[in-house]
């Protein structure tokens, strides 16, 4: 399978996903410049995380209009799959690709920790190597997090199963609580197609237990075994 | 065709938390502003832009609102102002 890496001046994450798929898993990968008018062939598009545009306005905002965005979106409305993490999960919001913002931590600080998360919905396209309320970890480091919507949509994602991923909160924080304030504890959300995927955590940086946690690898071996089927 | 000055504010919708607000209200109720009741910090923004009347250079800046500079889910935006640049 290949995964396309969408680099936009400002992203600091995308060697961690190059290095998580061709050297982790042994998948291939392209770099694909924000620039780029194509998306070279790639079966799975990854947002990466960073500062595109230096969150200039808002995160994600300036980087939604990068001339390869056009074809992110049009490969996600043919049902192409797509995972934004972090930065990228603030540029699929902006796109339209998936409903609600990231805005501001309510603690006003950048978070950069490992953070408990509840698996909510083990049935999707990046989290089915998963098993319904398992507890896993990842890290997060972002300032811009706590996801917001208006309570019709949180109802309606929570009723479709598009909340995918809650914070559990660590040990000794009460159970859901979050990094950032997020609305319900919501840490990573779906499309209502189920082929767009943004989160928050850092799945690409939990792969290797010297640096923490090897969770993240379910989220990427769930892409391979639903994608490549 | 006339070139305008179009000023703007891009405010938190009323009802989200807004914690950068909330630390300026607790910082000025710290320095005795008891007067001061809720804040709310958004961003001021300043656009030239050519236009054949000043209504249009506001509908012109509408526009760019709604597409991109102020976030449809979260923000409010005002027209401040438009005069001759």
């Amino acid at each position: 399978m290949k995964f396309g890496i969408v680099t936009f001046p400002g992203s600091n994450c995308d060697h961690d996903a190059y290095h998580a798929v061709v050297d982790v898993l042994g998948e291939s990968a392209v770099y694909l410049w924000h620039k780029d008018h194509d998306l070279a062939g790639a079966d799975v598009i990854i947002l990466p995380g960073g500062f595109s545009y230096g969150d200039y306005l808002r995160p994600g905002a300036i980087a939604r209009f990068s001339p390869i965005m056009t074809e992110v979106v049009a490969h996600a409305r043919r049902g192409g799959p797509v995972l934004g993490i972090c930065n990228g999960f603030q540029i699929a919001c902006e796109a339209g690709l998936l409903p609600g913002a990231l805005l501001r931590n309510d603690t006003l600080k950048f978070v950069s920790a490992p953070v408990r998360l509840t698996v909510i919905n083990a049935d999707t396209m990046f989290t089915n190597r998963y098993e319904a309320g398992q507890v896993i970890t990842m890290p997060v480091a972002h300032g811009d997090g706590r996801y917001t919507a208006d309570d019709a949509t949180l109802d309606r994602l929570e009723g479709n199963g598009q909340v995918v991923l809650k914070y559990a909160g660590n040990p000794g924080e009460p159970a859901g609580t979050s990094p950032n304030g997020a609305m319900r504890s919501i840490a990573g959300i779906i499309s209502a197609e189920g082929n767009v995927m943004g989160l928050m955590p850092h799945p690409e940086r939990a792969l290797d237990a010297a640096l923490g946690s090897t969770d993240g690898l379910g989220m990427f071996e769930s892409m391979l075994a639903r994608v490549a089927a | 065709m006339s070139r305008f000055r179009v000023a703007l504010h891009i405010v938190p919708r009323r009802g989200l938390l807004d914690p950068q607000g909330k630390a300026v209200a607790d910082a000025l109720h710290t320095l005795g502003f008891k007067s001061v009741g809720d804040v709310h910090v958004g961003r001021h923004l300043v656009l030239d832009v050519d236009a054949k009347s000043a209504s249009d250079a506001e509908k012109d800046v509408r526009a760019m609102c709604q597409r991109l500079l102020a976030n449809p889910v979260t923000e409010d935006f005002e027209i401040a102002g438009v005069t001759a640049a």
